[in-house]
């Protein structure tokens, strides 16, 4: 027995409101559709995972704006290749939840096999790319059709997810596997795996593809290969002066596209490390809010944000002058976060 | 995708139909957001029925995964040279099953196992990338039967690691043994702080936290919280003893008063009478928290709630420090929990988390060694460069002065985890973790080499 639909979406608003109160949304509420569809100002959207909704701020007001209720744990999320839609991984519904950019209405489901933990879209436009971390598995979506048209048996606890801009290199990491594996897109076999340190969580290839970036949580350690021979450039073991080494915990990772800047989210270090791309040397340590894991870019790259599961807040930066501006209060355990232009 | 629509039915399915009229008359006539219905984070785990359809599902997805292949055209490669075999036992033995104590817990016979079998499906996985294979070789010695004759029989048969599941004095003896000179032997399951000092064995690791690390563990929270004043009950059996010893040793060590210590000696089932003794037992003591070693469970359970004074109950019972337990979801420990529930049919234990590590590190030394000779795997686990991501949010390491694996303890509540320690307060020039047991300072054990 389905509950009717008008009892779903009674359902489904329980989550946020503790979190908002009344006051708060009464005074966002008028404006919160509108803001959603009308500015011209890039939004941003953040998983909850403990709330199972998606925190919606504007990003020239830096306010939340709406608060959308996804499905159960949601954690990565990205846009459709044209911005229309926006991709979660509601890992304890086992599948990706897509929502409507401008009604913010969920418009339908995807399926991913087990446990979606992070993804990422071929250039195609069609080809979704899962990362099940409860099964080992690369899970791959046709998104027009809607179906699974291939799994790739990786390591243990399958999460990073990068592609070179090409898309023919998928590169994957696992966490206890403490491997990369990089994946040719059109065959879907593993061509190459690469030992990295301990817990590797986010892998990301630079515009040019020149480089992949790969964290690792508990080794304390970003790596940067080679993007064709996936040979190690550089290891970086981040030190931060009175914070002690096993609370530095590497996850997520931005670079800018004018190749001037890394960033590094630290974890319950409370930091982002600033990385010079070019020396790929560390430049600053920026002081955020309590565990950060994943980092977005605003889409003139003027603004990093940064989501912080414990303080339940994200941090917005000023690139320019690499300092932290402004904390906003999102839902419980921000996870992941991507921005709209 | 049945085991999705099922899940999803099931949930709204379950809710009751009171909770459901509350909340439909609480948000109707209410401007949609502006109800204050919350609800709590959904529980995590899967019910008996979820995993039972998990299953099925994988098994579905596993025979479409091979169908796929077939129609690609991909058969397995048989190039290059066959994969390198590493073999792990599992040593154990049949124990006298104890009286029943609660009707709440299941007696496990089976512990350590499970978490061995996940380790190796692990370790495999990695293993098929670098053309490696893990082999697990189980044996559960009788009841009378002969474990020396089965360690030696293992270590004939090739096993150089071997993963056992037994009391402090047969971990001792078989370490002694002429064949285990050459063997890495992983006690999982005895806390003997002995094991640890003065019995010490270069071929022995522990991956079991000693009592001494629980008991400091305890004691950094207790502290902390300013909760200074103990009074310890301690049960008639030996391992109740030696819990005792290490809850002193940690009042020593970090500065709490142990005001009171009282031997609980009453032999008959304490079930229906506690109510009546306990009161008159823990009369007249000025006290913060009342600190039970009770190992088999026997009594601790009912002192809560039946102390004279309103007073905490922590130990081995009430507040308890423990490697792994089942509220324990940080650091990735929602999938362990998960997998294992789906493989054993029942929760994680420290046993079986121990005997996960334990199998582990076998195959992240091999990994990262880069070989798979005996001499150098177990060089690289004791070396600084050995971490293993063990859901414990920091690398798990060995300390070398006394195979002791470092890990963060967890202090959990029956239904909740209350904190993790080592508390950052306590500071350690080294690892904050050495906080916690016997640190290379006070041991009493000669360097392993």
């Amino acid at each position: 027995m389905k509950p009717s639909v008008r009892m779903k979406r009674v359902l489904r608003r329980r989550g946020r409101l503790a979190v908002f109160g009344a006051g708060v949304l009464a005074a966002f509420g008028v404006t919160c559709g509108l803001s959603a569809t009308g500015a011209r100002a890039d939004t941003a959207y953040i998983t909850n995972e403990k709330d199972n909704s998606v925190s919606v701020i504007d990003m020239d007001k830096l306010e939340v704006v709406k608060t959308v209720d996804v499905g159960q744990r949601p954690r990565g999320i990205i846009m459709n290749a044209d911005g229309t839609e926006i991709f979660v991984c509601t890992s304890d519904d086992n599948r990706i939840t897509v929502l409507d950019a401008k009604t913010l209405e969920i418009k339908y489901h995807l399926p991913s096999g087990p446990d979606p933990e992070l993804f990422i879209l071929h250039p195609d436009g069609r080809t979704l790319y899962i990362a099940n971390e409860d099964d080992n598995i690369v899970t791959v979506t046709d998104v027009i059709d809607k179906e699974i048209i291939d799994e790739i048996p990786v390591g243990v606890e399958p999460e990073g997810m990068g592609m070179n801009p090409s898309g023919k290199m998928l590169v994957n990491t696992s966490e206890t596997t403490n491997m990369a594996h990089f994946i040719d897109t059109d065959s879907h076999e593993i061509v190459d795996n690469v030992l990295v340190d301990t817990r590797p969580r986010v892998s990301i290839f630079d515009k040019e593809g020149k480089r992949v970036w790969i964290t690792s949580e508990v080794g304390g350690t970003l790596r940067i290969l080679d993007g064709e021979s996936h040979e190690l450039i550089k290891k970086i073991k981040f030190e931060i002066p009175s914070v002690n080494d096993e609370a530095i915990q590497p996850v997520g990772v931005r670079l800018t596209s004018d190749g001037k800047y890394g960033f590094v989210a630290l974890g319950p270090a409370n930091r982002i490390a600033v990385i010079d791309a070019q020396t790929l040397e560390v430049i600053k340590y920026i002081l955020v809010g309590q565990r950060v894991w994943q980092l977005a870019l605003t889409s003139d790259e003027k603004l990093l944000v940064s989501t912080n599961g414990v303080s339940n807040d994200v941090t917005v930066i000023d690139v320019e002058k690499l300092k932290a501006i402004k904390s906003i209060k999102v839902g419980r355990f921000p996870w992941g976060i991507v921005i709209q232009p | 995708m049945p085991f999705r629509r099922n899940r999803f039915i099931l949930r709204d399915h379950f809710r009751t139909l009171l909770s459901r009229a509350i909340i439909v008359a609480l948000c109707l006539g209410v401007f949609a957001l502006s109800t204050f219905v919350a609800e709590p984070a959904l529980a995590r785990e899967d019910t008996l029925q979820e995993i039972e359809e998990r299953k099925a599902w994988d098994e579905k997805r596993k025979k479409l995964r091979e169908e796929r292949r077939k129609k690609k055209g991909v058969t397995k490669k048989k190039s290059g040279p066959p994969a390198e075999k590493i073999k792990v036992a599992f040593l154990t033995q049949e124990i006298e099953i104890p009286p029943a104590l609660s009707n709440l817990d299941p007696i496990l016979t089976d512990e350590g196992v499970y978490g061995a079998r996940i380790a190796i499906v692990d370790n495999t996985t990695t293993g098929k990338f670098l053309n490696q294979d893990y082999i697990l070789e189980e044996v559960t010695v009788p009841l009378d039967g002969d474990l020396t004759e089965a360690f030696k029989k293992l270590v004939a048969g090739g096993h150089r690691h071997v993963v056992v599941n037994l009391p402090a004095a047969d971990v001792l003896a078989l370490s002694d043994l002429a064949q285990a000179s050459e063997v890495l032997i992983y006690n999982i399951s005895a806390p003997d702080d002995a094991l640890r000092n003065e019995q010490c064995r270069a071929n022995v690791l522990h991956t079991i936290p000693s009592r001494a690390m629980l008991a400091d563990a305890l004691a950094q929270f207790l502290i902390k919280k300013k909760w200074k004043e103990w009074f310890l009950v301690i049960g008639p059996k030996e391992g109740d003893r030696l819990f005792a010893a290490a809850i002193r040793r940690a009042a020593e060590k970090f500065g709490a008063d142990i005001e009171e210590e009282r031997v609980w000696d009453f032999t008959a089932d304490i079930r229906r009478t506690a109510s009546a003794e306990v009161p008159v037992f823990t009369q007249d003591v000025d006290y913060d928290v009342l600190i039970v070693a009770d190992e088999p469970g026997e009594f601790g359970e009912y002192l809560i709630w039946r102390t004279w004074d309103p007073r905490l109950v922590a130990g081995t019972q009430g507040l308890v420090p423990t490697a792994w337990h089942r509220a324990h979801e940080r650091w990735g420990a929602a999938q362990m929990q998960n997998r294992f529930r789906r493989e054993a049919g029942r929760w994680m234990t420290s046993v079986d988390y121990a005997a996960w590590i334990a199998v582990r590190s076998v195959g992240e030394a091999v990994t990262r060694a880069k070989s798979t000779d005996f001499a150098k795997v177990r060089e690289f686990m004791l070396s600084p460069e050995f971490s293993l991501a063990a859901y414990k949010g920091i690398k798990v390491t060995y300390r070398p002065w006394n195979g002791q694996l470092r890990e963060r303890i967890l202090l959990a509540a029956p239904r909740s985890l209350v904190s993790v320690s080592p508390q950052k307060e306590f500071l350690h020039p080294v690892s904050e973790v050495d906080t916690l047991g016997y640190d290379e300072p006070e041991s009493k054990c000669g360097n392993p080499d």
